[in-house]
């Protein structure tokens, strides 16, 4: 058999964390056969483009009527559905990214093992880590895109900062994907995902998505002050009604550490779980 | 050896407090058909991880292509390919996307991916089904789609973990055939089996494990002259009328090598396995079905390790 010779993957220097061989620099290479499966499965992108959509028209138009104006960030008075719609993407971003990197993730690692397929390759457990971490934000992100849009049509996007209403649902995305796929790599059966559910839904309907903070009693800001939903709430809310401040860049950070705890555990417990 | 391709001195793995392999030495060369002969639990797959560089080694040296696993990893991958026990094949794509992003997997370029898939899907006899859905192919289909995919990267190195677990006569045939070819290519393998015809067929040499050691070593012709006899005689017999293998042996003494006593008939081992056949009746015996046969590694195997090899 005669064919091209298979040039050695280098790994970067920087790459410190990780132990030697984890790493084959060839993480995008998921991402092509995430993209190649999906051309069949494009249904769950419609579906998960449409349930913000609907939470917006039933709540943003349908309670909306009932509740009137509300204080934006700043104070002003905005529309409830413009109060909402920002929680929305907030939790579209969460949501499509959570379910690839527990379900979709979990699956692949146990049933399909199709990370023991990859292993003999020179890829390796950060690779694997990077590039199911990449994937869930490229759906997220679609998610948030399509989101967007339908915001933008809504008349819900007040002033330019809106635009980076999208580089900050990739980063809410990516954090939850790095967490998630952490996660996924504790849990031993299907019973444990009931576990993500119920993190989530609770995350989703107190994170300041629907309704102010000031509306709980103090110890319970204190701890929706802690959740990374709430954090993606509020920046997303900042800018898309334009009330921008330095405190958004507390939130920023909050993802930025998320996302790096959850991508070093996610490749460390890969690599206990394949390379036995 | 010098042209060694993988060479283990006390290879060891432990998970726990069970130690699977338990200190082996081996040496496969270039263009060999090496073979690792054991039952379930013996360390086959153990070894065979730690040689694919998936499972750090406990103790020990090993050199794979001159590598060492622990540290080179990636680079020994880039040079191997590995047909796992259990296919692990990408159900949500395609015959032929199995292939393409196999090759990927390995860097290689787009275009060098599609051409090699053409050439391996004929190889593994699935041009007609390229396109198809994964999960619909016969056992044997995806057996050779997994060893087409484990030759994407052009390997020096074909490791295969049961190649043929599992699969009807036709296709464990078909797989040998194509394992053959590769063979008369150059390409080094190392195959583990628990099915003594696998080894007799596939091997140039192979060694026999049991309980994490290694028991035997040499080709398949050396461990039958060094542990078997000639001939075998296999005896059935209504449990009413089975003599003891013991009184077997008293009665055949000096003519026959030994007597192995299983659980649904009696293996005589013998030079001459028709006079020992003319024996038994001698003495009385009336066996419901007397089958002279020559050696097979079976027999190797139950003489080193007391017991069969698939039960």
């Amino acid at each position: 058999m005669t064919g091209p010779t298979t040039s050695l993957p280098r790994p970067p220097r920087s790459w410190r964390l990780m132990p030697s061989g984890g790493y084959a620099g060839r993480a995008h290479m998921l991402l092509e056969r995430s993209a190649t499966a999906s051309r069949r499965s494009w249904l769950v992108f419609l579906s998960g483009f449409f349930e913000p959509v609907f939470y917006l028209l039933a709540m943003g138009q349908g309670l909306g009527s009932l509740v009137g104006v509300l204080p934006g960030p700043d104070g002003t008075p905005i529309s409830y559905a413009a109060f909402i719609a920002p929680g929305l993407l907030a939790a579209s971003a969460m949501n499509g990214a959570v379910f690839d990197s527990t379900f979709n993730v979990f699956f692949k690692l146990k049933y399909a093992k199709l990370y023991d397929a990859m292993l003999a390759t020179p890829l390796g457990a950060a690779d694997i880590a990077l590039g199911e971490i990449g994937w869930a934000l490229v759906r997220g992100g679609l998610y948030a895109v399509g989101f967007l849009l339908v915001m933008a049509g809504f008349g819900l996007l007040g002033g330019p900062w809106a635009l980076l209403a999208l580089p900050a649902a990739l980063l809410v995305a990516l954090a939850f994907a790095a967490v998630g796929m952490a996660a996924t790599s504790f849990m031993r059966s299907w019973q444990d995902f009931d576990l993500v559910t119920l993190v989530t839904v609770p995350m989703f309907l107190f994170s300041t998505t629907f309704y102010p903070l000031s509306v709980y009693p103090g110890w319970l800001q204190v701890v929706v002050e802690c959740l990374p939903l709430y954090h993606a709430v509020e920046l997303m809310r900042g800018l898309t009604t334009g009330a921008v401040s330095l405190a958004l860049l507390g939130h920023v950070a909050y993802f930025v550490v998320m996302t790096a705890i959850g991508a070093v555990v996610a490749t460390r417990r890969l690599e206990v779980l394949l390379l036995r | 050896m010098a042209d060694g391709l993988v060479q283990a001195r006390g290879l060891t793995k432990r998970f726990g407090r069970v130690e699977a392999v338990r200190g082996i030495d081996l040496d496969v060369g270039r263009g060999e058909v090496f073979g690792f002969l054991g039952p379930n639990g013996a360390g086959k797959s153990s070894a065979m991880r730690m040689i694919a560089c998936v499972s750090p080694r406990t103790a020990g040296d090993l050199q794979v292509l001159g590598l060492d696993p622990d540290r080179d990893g990636p680079a020994v991958r880039a040079r191997i390919g590995v047909v796992p026990q259990l296919d692990n094949l990408d159900l949500e794509l395609t015959v032929r996307q199995n292939l393409h992003l196999y090759g990927r997997y390995f860097g290689l370029p787009r275009a060098a991916v599609r051409a090699k898939a053409v050439e391996l899907l004929e190889f593994a006899r699935l041009t007609e089904r390229a396109d198809d859905e994964v999960e619909p192919l016969s056992g044997g289909m995806k057996r050779r789609l997994t060893i087409a995919r484990a030759l994407v990267n052009d390997p020096e190195l074909l490791l295969l973990d049961e190649p043929t677990t599992g699969l009807d006569p036709q296709a464990r045939h078909l797989v040998w055939e194509r394992l053959y070819r590769l063979k008369r290519e150059g390409v080094t393998q190392i195959v583990t089996t628990h099915y003594m015809d696998e080894a007799e067929q596939l091997c140039d040499r192979l060694v026999v494990m049991d309980g994490g050691v290694i028991v035997a070593e040499g080709t398949p012709r050396e461990l039958i002259e060094r542990y078997s006899t000639r001939e075998v005689l296999e005896l059935r017999f209504e449990p009413e009328h089975r003599p003891a293998g013991d009184a077997l042996a008293e009665v055949l003494a000096g003519r026959v090598d030994r007597v192995e006593d299983l659980p649904d008939r009696l293996l005589v081992y013998t030079a001459d396995g028709d006079a020992a056949q003319a024996a038994v009746a001698a003495a009385g015996h009336r066996p419901l079905a007397a089958l002279v046969r020559r050696s097979s590694l079976e027999d190797v195997f139950l003489r080193l390790t007391g017991r069969t090899l698939v039960d």
